[in-house]
């Protein structure tokens, strides 16, 4: 589905069914440099029962027009106009890593039009080390490498895909390649300045789940502890073994969460 | 600070896509000899089916033992995702089948191995695909043979028989140029020698019977994509980028993205033309995978040896090896095979096709046959088996003296394949 917003087309994957204003919707937000494509599976589950699902592409991103935004909250206001645009009142919101701390920015400043979050990978602060963003900002390769090898457990770097005969490394490299000039620089920069996150989380009043890898080396499970803290209806899982990139190590375990609060 | 490099390829080789077994504790890849897979009820099944969850449905899909033989070339040629096939003609057809219908057109260099052609050049057009063969050594001449319908351009890393190294940088680019991807059919040089997504393929393929494999008793095949073609930007590949009737109008590049090519070359190819791998050979390929680098090491310093040996004998017209210097090819392949020019090369034995004949008879370590890439060291004398029929002008048209010998070098003493080969020169010599 294809929206237009301030001039840019915007792409939205919505399981290819119509939207209906009396059903719930989730609005999926996917992470650095990637774009609709890590929600497949949870995107076709969802619009298969009763969901309006909006797996949007970042502005920048993917098949969405524009330049990415360089703020959290700029995100978030126009992740807010996607729900206006699709004439859609409510939403649950699924972010992943950067997405996650959009989602807390949206239920915060927007409490009327979130009615549950889910924070995949997520810590608040979210900081970025400077030779990441030092590559990222000269779109170096290594940029890209650093974020995969980061973004896998150690496990998961030897294989192991629950989807057959797919490479998770190979894809995850592929995915944020594809990403433009400086649009991975950008997203690492708007997570390295939200400093309001914590302030944020404090304001929701949504339900909130954050769902953690227990080897996740780029949103470690312990620095996690704080934004649960400050979320007043929040409650956390582990997933065992899995490492920042939940939707590719263990999609079935992260999709068995999701269905409880969205 | 800490490395930031993934595992390497000798890590890879033995453990990419397998974790000791969560129930049995199994180190070993499990063989999953079933057909079918239990659904835990209506919903899971259904969840499956729509590609909601993860799992196994039928082991023509998909199987996972042979999920593990997917995942590990995927990791050793730097790809998105792999099919393992019923064999290296299944992986090819696969190819073609996912990328295009009738009424389309490949590129392909001459210079294939004799099944290829014969899929390109006899069978395929029935299904009205047609190919145009080319120079291996001329990437222009692969730009001029484009054709508004051409879909596909392939080549082999090494040609048949004679060894062209194929500029897969230059061709790719030529490709590209087009809006189209590049096929590589990498076979005789394995993602050891060469990795040719790293050099601008799009998509690669194997026959796993030889030297992934190494021990000579399956027959085998892998499709595996690069994940790098961007099939929207090319518009030429509706099987890709429109809604597919036969899957609840999905489509792949839209939902799957880097993964759009091998996605749908399962969900449709393996299930419709069902040419899939038994767990029980993606068992015996992974066995072979383990030592793949030791393996190829060994092949490529015994080949060295063999070719320095045969270059030197009176007995010996020619020798066609790409790390010689008068091969075409020398600089080309010191640029793109650094580790080694594979294992496998001919050779004209003085005397024609009766010394050939006499070569191949006297030879007892090393194996007639017409495969390659075994362990073993095998060999094959085209004049008077695979093409026996034809005469000298005959053979000559297609590229064969009489008295070429194809080696695939095994892994054995170096001094007892010399002492081998050395009498078999003997024997051919004797009555010419």
């Amino acid at each position: 589905m294809q929206l237009k917003i301030n001039g840019h087309e915007v792409f939205v994957a919505n399981g290819n069914r119509d939207l209906d204003q009396e059903k719930p919707t989730v609005l999926f937000l996917h992470g650095t440099g990637q774009d609709h494509t890590i929600w497949v599976l949870p995107t076709r589950y969802f619009s298969r029962h009763d969901r309006n699902v909006l797996a949007v592409d970042l502005p920048g991103h993917g098949r969405s027009g524009g330049e990415a935004l360089e703020s959290i909250e700029a995100i978030a206001d126009w992740a807010i106009q996607v729900l206006d645009t699709a004439g859609l009142s409510t939403a649950a919101v699924v972010g992943h890593s950067l997405g996650s701390l959009v989602a807390i920015a949206m239920a915060a400043r927007h409490p009327q039009r979130v009615r549950a979050i889910a924070l995949i990978g997520i810590t608040v602060p979210m900081p970025v080390s400077e030779l990441l963003l030092d590559n990222a900002k000269k779109d170096k390769h290594e940029a890209i490498e650093m974020l995969n090898f980061w973004g896998y457990s150690k496990s998961a770097q030897l294989g192991g895909n629950a989807t057959p005969g797919n490479w998770m490394l190979g894809g995850g490299m592929r995915l944020m390649e594809k990403a433009g000039p400086g649009v991975i620089h950008t997203d690492l920069n708007a997570c390295n300045k939200y400093i309001e996150g914590l302030e944020h989380a404090s304001n929701v009043r949504c339900p909130a789940l954050l769902i953690l890898g227990e080897r996740d080396m780029l949103t470690p499970v312990r620095s996690a502890m704080e934004v649960a803290a400050a979320l007043s209806h929040a409650e956390k899982v582990v997933l065992e073994g899995c490492g920042h990139a939940l939707l590719t190590e263990k999609p079935d375990p992260v999709l068995d969460q999701l269905i409880r609060v969205v | 600070m800490a490395r930031i490099k993934t595992f390497q390829f000798d890590t890879l080789s033995l453990h990419a896509g397998q974790r000791p077994d969560p129930t049995t504790g199994a180190r070993a890849t499990p063989i999953y000899q079933t057909a079918s897979y239990v659904f835990k009820d209506t919903e899971h099944a259904a969840s499956i089916f729509n590609i909601e969850r993860t799992g196994h449905v039928y082991s023509r899909i998909s199987n996972p033992t042979n999920a593990v033989l997917e995942e590990r070339i995927s990791a050793l040629e730097g790809g998105v995702g792999a099919i393992a096939t019923a064999s290296g003609q299944a992986a090819m057809h696969l190819a073609i089948a996912t990328l295009m219908g009738a009424g389309s057109h490949i590129v392909s260099s001459q210079s294939l191995y004799g099944g290829s052609h014969n899929l390109l050049a006899y069978t395929m057009p029935r299904f009205g695909i047609d190919t145009t063969f080319v120079d291996p050594r001329d990437p222009d001449a692969f730009r001029q043979a484009i054709r508004p319908n051409t879909r596909l351009l392939f080549g082999e890393t090494l040609g048949n028989p004679g060894l062209e190294v194929l500029d897969i940088p230059r061709v790719a680019e030529v490709a590209h140029q087009a809006g189209l991807p590049l096929l590589i059919d990498s076979t005789f040089t394995t993602p050891y020698l060469c990795r040719p997504f790293d050099l601008g393929a799009d998509i690669v393929m194997h026959s796993a019977t030889k030297f992934l494999s190494g021990h000579g008793v399956v027959i085998g095949g892998l499709l595996v994509d690069g994940g790098i073609f961007d099939w929207e930007a090319s518009g030429l590949f509706p099987t890709l980028t429109e809604p597919y009737e036969g899957f609840h109008d999905l489509d792949f590049a839209e939902e799957f993205g880097p993964a759009a090519f091998i996605t749908r070359a399962r969900k449709e190819g393996a299930r419709d033309f069902g040419a899939c791998m038994s767990a029980m050979t993606s068992f015996l390929i992974l066995q072979g995978l383990e030592t793949l680098p030791l393996r190829m090491q060994r092949h490529v310093e015994n080949t060295r040896k063999l070719v320095e040996y045969l270059d030197r004998h009176e007995a010996v017209e020619w020798v066609i090896y790409p790390e010689l210097p008068g091969h075409p090819d020398h600089e080309l392949a010191k640029e793109l095979l650094p580790k080694g020019s594979g294992a496998v090369f001919s050779f004209g034995v003085k005397g024609g096709r009766e010394a050939g004949q006499r070569f191949i008879e006297r030879l007892e370590l090393v194996s007639h046959l017409a495969n390659i890439g075994d362990a073993k060291t095998l060999v094959i004398h085209p004049a008077s088996t695979t093409h026996h029929r034809m005469d000298a002008g005959a053979l000559k048209a297609a590229g064969i003296s009489e008295g070429l010998v194809r080696i695939s070098v095994g892994i054995e003493d170096i001094d007892d394949l010399v002492e081998d080969i050395g009498l078999g020169l003997r024997a051919a010599q004797k009555c010419s």
